[in-house]
């Protein structure tokens, strides 16, 4: 069209719109909590309806210990973003690290838990509809802490050879995010599987 | 200046080997390219699924014919349904947001370029795993199978016991993969609408384009979800001796049936929202009128988003729910009716006190208008539950949802193409060949699915691959499948505009439609850059405001 | 827009006039198609002879006449806008005048729609309550059906009787109505009940209990078959309802219960039959016979199709179809017997005596 650019109204002053890449987590959270919604409805629904097989009252046992890990976790990493904003980075990497550590701990406590349901108790995902949905709730939560593990490795290489700086704060902020709810999600999966279901 | 643009860029393309333009598109992350090749990646699979449903058609012509055995019909209405919700309707809707929005709002790309370029592989990708099952999956019958449970893919059906071999996993993995990658474009979508608007365009003053994307979005958000967790569930059922939909181990198969539907209704919004853009957009040009009742239009797109997650069981009430169950989904169902019908009075305001001009994509969204206001009556007449439990299952449903896909979605995809198409090439469809499309379509469209609700209210079930003579079925069958041979052949007429506009057509220049919203400022096509400068706007028309800078919109709004 | 493209629009709209009065009048016709007294060929929804159907007929029409007036109202507005306000060549170059809303108008055309779903609603209400809480009678007939891919199970619990793929049930006066009310299982896959001239559908689901009743005014055999897809032969699983006076429902029930005769003519069948891997599916009241997974023989000659409606039941087919059931339902679930013709023309010879 024509060559010069006609003219649009002026600037507003503050336009202020909000970080894109907060926005896409939030919207990949209420997705990802779509799907856990389903597999926690499909567990609350067959509970007390396996035809055979252990019950979760009689094999399950209550981790305590590795549940206050995973949310502490929540809280080092907390401490981890507010230390990179003020560029603390040695605490940063610090808190960073006992995040990981801390979730590292929370995969070992229920790769514990399920050798022990699996060789004492003969739970498997194939055998009745509690070790079904018991084995995919968890198991899929699970694998969205090793995944938050795996970023948060790389997260720490980049920050070991010094390339995490303040000026990234607001992008480990978003994985942060993706990190609370991971830990959010293991609230509802540890009320529903060792509160409501038994 | 654009147009020098266009020249130099030619001059560098002549000495360019064809692999290295290949190669540009295959890693573009450019959301104009990704935009046409969704588009593109939609019309194969509209011949490839419209091939499937003329097998179908020339099946279910007179009874007992044996065209085809029963195993392929049934693999033909499965792929056929897969393939048009699956790999026609959502990329098409998909790629015309790609294309559009970051335009419409005065961005230069999206929000995420390179996810947007993964998830538009990874729907590429699903497709053509649905399709390799013609060749590689192993069924009841032998090698080659494409699945054949049905698009819903019903539990127990889809366990290994009823469906041995791989046929329905290429069902399940295809349309899993596919759906992580509509999960990717809607993050896409939104993040693009609430963060990279330009200055001065608020909220209220997007294109109802913008709107209508960012609802359909979110339904994608959560409501693919579910399909895709249902879908992990069937998995571990076949694969790993799981038991979610295992009647014999206590299992239920209605649960797979409210999985399925708390994605599938939701679904049928997310097919036909970005419809209602299309014709939000195109009806307000042609009347040469604003949209009327933008804040309501708005209002009741929203409704319908929230709504449309309350109303899934209506596929449902011949299972045996309860009374007080049915009742609620009566409720809900005849509820969303009205945010959905009211729209129709939108559009007919936007058109009154206009001046129409009948150019080919408005022909698209009247003919849509009449088409949708039928089809949406049918809708409340499948809403009211005992009577759902006749027509329910026949092929008076059949004939409602395609009145919606096809009458509604489909008419406002050409009219977009029609309309859209000078922005993306630079250069015009033919009028006249347009015209011919439509009235052909229009014909062919009226033959088969106005007649299909007969058979229905006769008691002709739906998925039969032959039916018994003598129960009044037969005429109307007939009359139907001659109605589908010339839609596809006014579609091939339609294809031939596409190909011969690009090379012949009549250049576009930036605004050949003299219309309103920010795409229309570029040149056509728009650079790579889409603005120069990004603009500032003061009102939901801009171009307006600077077409008529004494009378804008911005002193009414 | 231009003087051509309005008068083809014209000779366009006379078209579709006269496609919709052709429809129309077809339609008329072909609503009603009738049969023989008794015989009832057309499953017509818009023509129910039993209670529920009759119910979802009135709520059908009342739902009809709404929304037609709904359509022809807008229709006649759309009509209207598109022809009054189409551009001119005569039309001044301004743009028309541009009208963004109005409160009244909309808020008008949208609390006349919420009244009208909400009758919509309680008119459905109704009906759906009648229908489904409606008590069950103490002298209604009591059937089991229990769907299989792909033929019908029914079972009759008080009276004692199993049998396959056509149901018989008594005619019900509406003085002293005699319903039959059905429980519906599945033995594998969804499957759903659909006789439209007695009631509306009701699936058919395995692990759950399904149940649905009707009450036909008229004696007379109805059609209907599977209404919810459930694998290859899901086209003929086909339902044949014969309503009996009482007298007739009597007879049918007596014979029925009765154990097969033992014809000493058809031993030499009997043989293959027990000999052969027959009585692993099928059964024989009276004899060895006593599979499930296929329909119970004991009373064959009593059904005027085999392979739930997919062939007419005659010495020929009866034939071919042990030979081999891929000629009439290509899928279905019988295995191809491969027997010697001495073999087949016994056993159906054998089959023959099951009255």
């Amino acid at each position: 069209m024509s060559a010069t650019i006609t003219p649009f109204a002026q600037t507003p002053e503050a336009w202020k719109l909000p970080y894109r890449s907060k926005v896409g987590m939030a919207c990949l959270i209420i997705a990802e909590s779509a799907i856990f919604t389903i597999f926690v409805v499909a567990y609350l629904y067959y509970a007390g309806k396996s035809l055979t097989g252990p019950t979760p009252r009689e094999v399950l046992q209550t981790p305590i210990f590795y549940t206050i890990c995973l949310l502490s976790s929540s809280l080092t990493i907390h401490f981890a973003s507010r230390f990179l904003e003020r560029r603390a980075r040695g605490a940063f990497l610090g808190f960073w690290f006992l995040t990981i550590l801390l979730g590292g701990l929370f995969l070992y406590g229920t790769g514990q838990e399920w050798h022990r349901l699996i060789y004492e108790h003969g739970l498997t995902i194939s055998t009745n509809l509690f070790g079904t949905t018991y084995y995919s709730l968890v198991g899929l939560h699970a694998f969205h802490v090793t995944v938050g593990l795996i970023l948060l490795s790389i997260v720490f290489l980049f920050g070991l050879t010094g390339r995490v700086g303040s000026e990234q704060s607001a992008r480990v902020e978003v994985l942060s995010m993706y990190w609370h709810f991971v830990d959010a999600v293991w609230v509802v999966v540890f009320s529903v599987v060792y509160i409501l279901g038994r | 200046m654009s147009s020098d643009a266009l020249a130099i860029r030619g001059a560098e393309i002549e000495g360019r080997p064809w692999v290295e333009a290949l190669h540009d598109w295959i890693t573009t992350v450019d959301h104009k390219r990704l935009g046409i090749l969704y588009i593109l990646y939609a019309l194969l699979f509209l011949v490839i699924g419209g091939l499937e449903a003329i097998v179908i058609r020339i099946q279910l012509m007179r009874p007992h014919s044996d065209f085809v055995s029963p195993q392929v019909f049934n693999r033909m209405f499965t792929m056929h349904g897969t393939t048009m919700i699956f790999f026609v309707i959502m990329p098409v809707m998909f790629g015309f947001a790609n294309y559009l929005v970051p335009l419409m709002i005065g961005a230069r790309d999206m929000a995420f370029p390179r996810l947007n370029a993964f998830s538009f592989w990874l729907t590429a990708f699903g497709g053509f795993l649905l399709y390799f099952s013609f060749l590689g999956g192993s069924g009841l019958y032998g090698a080659g199978n494409a699945p054949d449970v049905g698009w819903w893919a019903y539990a127990p059906l889809t366990s290994r016991a009823f469906s041995p071999g791989h046929s329905a996993d290429y069902w399940t993995i295809a349309v899993l993969v596919s759906g992580f990658g509509s999960i990717g474009t809607a993050t896409n979508i939104i993040a693009t609408i609430l963060s990279m608007r330009c200055p001065g365009m608020t909220l209220g003053r997007m294109p109802l384009m913008g709107w209508m994307t960012l609802v359909m979005s979110g339904l994608v958000l959560i409501s693919i979800s579910p399909l895709s967790a249902a879908q992990i569930m069937l998995i571990v059922d076949r694969y790993l001796g799981g038991h979610f939909f295992d009647t014999q181990a206590g299992g239920s198969a209605t649960l797979w049936m409210h999985f399925f539907w708390i994605f599938g209704h939701p679904e049928v919004y997310i097919l036909v929202i970005p419809a209602f853009a299309f014709a939000s957009e195109i009806i307000p040009t042609f009347s040469r009128k604003p949209i009327f009742g933008y804040p309501v239009m708005v209002a009741a797109t929203v409704c319908i988003g929230f709504i449309s997650m309350s109303v899934w069981a209506h596929h449902m009430f011949t299972i045996g729910m309860d009374s007080a169950a049915n009742t609620f989904f009566v409720l809900t169902t005849m509820a969303i009716a009205v945010p959905t019908g009211i729209k129709i009075f939108n559009w007919l305001g936007t058109m009154w006190g206009g001046k129409i001009q009948f150019k080919t994509p408005m022909l698209f969204c009247v003919a849509f208008l009449f088409q949708f206001l039928a089809a949406g009556l049918t809708g409340v007449m499948l809403g009211a539950a005992p009577f759902n439990w006749q027509l329910s299952g026949s092929y008076f449903v059949v004939a409602h949802f395609h009145y919606v896909i096809v009458g509604a979605i489909l008419f406002c995809i050409f009219g977009a193409i029609y309309y859209w198409y000078p922005k993306i090439t630079g250069r015009m469809l033919n009028e006249s060949l347009g015209k011919l499309h439509f009235w052909l379509f229009v014909i062919g469209f009226h033959l088969t699915f106005d007649p299909m609700h007969i058979p229905g209210l006769m008691g002709m079930p739906r998925r039969i691959y032959t039916y018994e003579p003598g129960r009044g079925w037969d005429s109307w069958n007939l009359i139907v499948s001659i109605g589908a041979f010339i839609q596809g052949v006014a579609t091939l007429l339609f294809l031939v505009n596409l190909i011969v506009s690009y090379f012949k057509g009549p250049k576009a220049g930036n605004d050949p439609w003299d219309a309103w919203t920010l795409e229309w400022s570029v040149s056509s096509p728009p650079p790579a850059y889409n603005f120069a400068v990004i603009p500032t706007v003061e009102s939901r028309r801009p171009l307006w405001d600077r077409k008529h800078p004494e009378d804008p919109d911005s002193r009414y709004e | 827009m231009n003087l051509r493209g309005m008068k083809q629009e014209g000779v366009a709209r006379r078209a579709v006039g006269i496609l919709l009065l052709v429809f129309g009048l077809l339609l008329a016709a072909g609503l009603c198609i009738a049969g023989a007294p008794g015989e009832n060929p057309v499953p017509n929804i818009f023509e129910p002879h039993s209670t529920p159907a009759d119910w979802i007929f009135y709520l059908s029409r009342f739902v009809l006449s709404i929304t037609g007036m709904i359509f022809l109202v807008v229709f006649v507005l759309l009509v209207y806008v598109v022809v009054k306000f189409r551009a001119r060549a005569t039309d001044s170059p301004h743009e028309p005048a541009q009208v963004y809303g109005s409160t009244q108008i909309e808020l008008a055309w949208t609390v006349i729609p919420i009244l009208i779903v909400v009758v919509l609603f309680l008119a459905t209400t109704r009906v759906i309550h009648a229908i489904q809480d409606a008590p069950q009678p103490p002298n209604a007939v009591e059937v089991i059906a229990i769907g299989h891919q792909f033929w019908w199970e029914f079972r009759y619990p008080a009276l004692g009787i199993v049998t396959a793929n056509e149901l018989h049930i008594p005619v019900s006066d509406p003085a002293n109505p005699t319903p039959t009310y059905l429980k519906l299982l599945s033995a594998d896959t969804d499957h759903s009940f659909w006789v439209p001239q007695l009631a509306g559908k009701t699936d058919l689901i395995p692990n759950r209990v399904n149940t649905m009743w009707m009450d036909p005014h008229r004696t007379g055999v109805f059609l209907g078959q599977c209404a919810q897809y459930c694998g290859t032969q899901h086209a003929k699983m086909l339902l044949q309802v014969s309503v009996d006076s009482h007298e007739d429902f009597a007879a049918w029930a007596t014979a029925q219960k009765q154990p097969a005769k033992n014809d000493e003519t058809a031993s030499a069948g009997r043989r293959v039959f027990e000999a052969t891997a027959c009585i692993n599916c099928h059964a024989v009241a009276g004899t060895a016979a006593k599979g499930r997974f296929g329909p119970d023989l004991t009373h064959l000659m009593s059904r005027r199709t085999i392979a739930s409606g997919a062939a007419e039941n005659t010495t020929e087919n009866l034939g071919m179809w042990i030979q081999d059931p891929e000629m009439f339902k290509p899928g279905s679930l019988m295995p191809a017997m491969k027997l010697s013709e001495a073999d087949q023309d016994a056993l159906v010879r054998y089959l023959e005596t099951l009255r």
